[in-house]
């Protein structure tokens, strides 16, 4: 190393110009991938919904998407409906609604704003269901989910994710074998009040052969994580019972 | 290894071996711990850090007769920092589910200290090509460790390799779960990728002796 690299002058010119290079290259790449990112989350996200509603590729035990450039067009297809509900009597069509961000809504509600639900409807095979994303919190970050039921809550599907949950521990929840647990079972109890689905360590159920206990069985290792997916689905699809209530009165 | 020179592919062959980056200079230890759990990410983290250590330990290289010493650091840590946010973004751009299953495994490279270890070592005072092959080969030793582990641990902790269940179900007992094996939960926490590293370390010592430090 020379004198002259070792001046303050030096020193600060240097760090300035280190900044400016790192922070356009950064921002160059950043900006050129962007569309190719934003396109990916978009693809992601008909994939997730359809994925609930059980328009999917599944193989035995894996589960598959609907594939990348496939999936717009069955989007079209299957999804006949997205709704953006505010309250009961304040629902509104609108075809971009799967592109609401579920985390913002959340954090506009915990300031008192007006928080938008967005609600997916799709028929297939003459069913229909009624597909709700919601977002909560894991054992280190977030955990979210798209939830398809039929009117009367029962869950017809559901797709877990998770933003950094423990490998082969809470991250199982994105699983089939977790997964599909969920299929078939009541959100409400036999007198018809939403209490949402329970993960449980001690149902004495493992199979899940009883869809109305509004419990499944839990991923052992993964206390936490489960605790949040049960809490997530308990507060975030009781916002949507007001909307199913409708659906029973017309 | 007609290409390199002895001295040349002695950089890219120690670090796999008698001067293994985690196994012998215990570093790195922290992302091994925290990555193993699973053999597919185990893979993915080495190709990750193969890359930024083989272009990391370039640039340093290129720039190291005019970084300001007193900055050193500093310069190294932005010189990693950008190149994992650049994976991160390709990743994401043009492998969208592998960046996700990833997620913050990749953003822990900055964390790892043989990269910056290497810079300050090695790519601060030798030539370009030297430095390349000097990266390459501590990255490869770095994933050779955590892809013995991450088999291990996959293996012993979910039965499976890279997702397959390769010992039967354990659910509907079949396979080998048949005859009342279980799997190790155990395997997946923490402290059994330090277990076995150790193990590693103890094996690798007691076939080459000399690799045993005197006290």
């Amino acid at each position: 190393m020379s004198n002259k690299t070792d001046s303050n002058i030096y020193t600060i010119l240097f760090a300035i110009g280190m900044v400016v290079v790192v922070g356009s290259l950064l921002a160059f790449v950043a900006q050129t991938l962007k569309p190719t990112i934003d396109e990916n989350k978009r693809i992601e996200k008909q994939q997730n919904i359809l994925y609930a509603m059980g328009v999917n590729e599944n193989e035995e035990s894996s589960a598959v998407f609907i594939a990348d450039d496939k999936v717009g067009a069955e989007f079209q297809k299957y999804i006949t409906k997205q709704l953006i509900i505010t309250n009961e009597t304040n629902v509104v069509e609108d075809d971009q609604a799967y592109l609401i961000d579920i985390k913002k809504e959340q954090s506009n509600a915990k300031e008192g704003k007006e928080r938008r639900l967005p609600l997916f409807i799709g028929e297939k095979d003459g069913k229909t269901f009624y597909v709700a994303p919601i977002r909560g919190k894991g054992l280190w970050d977030a955990v979210w989910a798209y939830v398809a039921m039929d009117a009367n809550m029962v869950v017809q599907g559901a797709y877990f994710d998770h933003k950094g949950e423990t490998a082969g521990l809470g991250a199982n929840i994105k699983e089939r074998y977790f997964m599909d647990d969920f299929i078939g079972e009541h959100l409400k109890d036999a007198s018809g009040n939403f209490t949402g689905i329970a993960i449980s360590k001690s149902n004495g159920d493992p199979l899940n052969n009883d869809k109305t206990d509004n419990e499944v069985d839990a991923i052992a290792g993964a206390t936490i994580t489960g605790d949040g997916v049960a809490a997530m689905i308990k507060s975030e699809l009781r916002l949507y019972v007001p909307y199913f209530n409708t659906l029973k009165t017309n | 290894m007609g290409l390199l020179s002895k001295k040349d592919s002695k950089l890219i062959l120690d670090p796999l071996a008698d001067n293994n980056p985690i196994t012998i200079q215990v570093l790195g230890i922290c992302s091994a711990l925290a990555i193993t759990a699973q053999l597919k990410a185990s893979i993915v983290m080495t190709i990750s850090v193969i890359f930024v250590m083989g272009v990391g330990n370039v640039v340093m290289s290129l720039i190291r007769n005019i970084i300001p010493s007193k900055i050193r650091i500093i310069v190294q840590l932005t010189v990693v920092a950008s190149l994992v946010i650049i994976v991160d973004q390709v990743l994401k751009a043009y492998s969208y589910q592998l960046s996700k299953e990833l997620g913050a495994f990749i953003g822990l490279i900055i964390t790892n200290c043989i990269i910056m270890g290497r810079f300050e070592a090695f790519a601060l005072g030798n030539g370009v090509w030297r430095s390349f092959l000097d990266g390459i080969g501590n990255a490869l030793g770095y994933g050779i460790i955590l892809i013995i582990v991450g088999f291990f641990r996959e293996l012993l902790g979910s039965g499976t390799l890279l997702g397959y269940k390769v010992l039967g179900d354990p659910i509907e007992k079949t396979g080998l779960y048949a005859t009342g094996y279980e799997n190790n939960g155990f395997m997946l926490l923490a402290p059994m990728a330090l277990i076995v590293v150790g193990i590693i370390i103890w094996v690798q010592r007691s076939k080459n002796p000399a690799l045993v430090e005197d006290h």
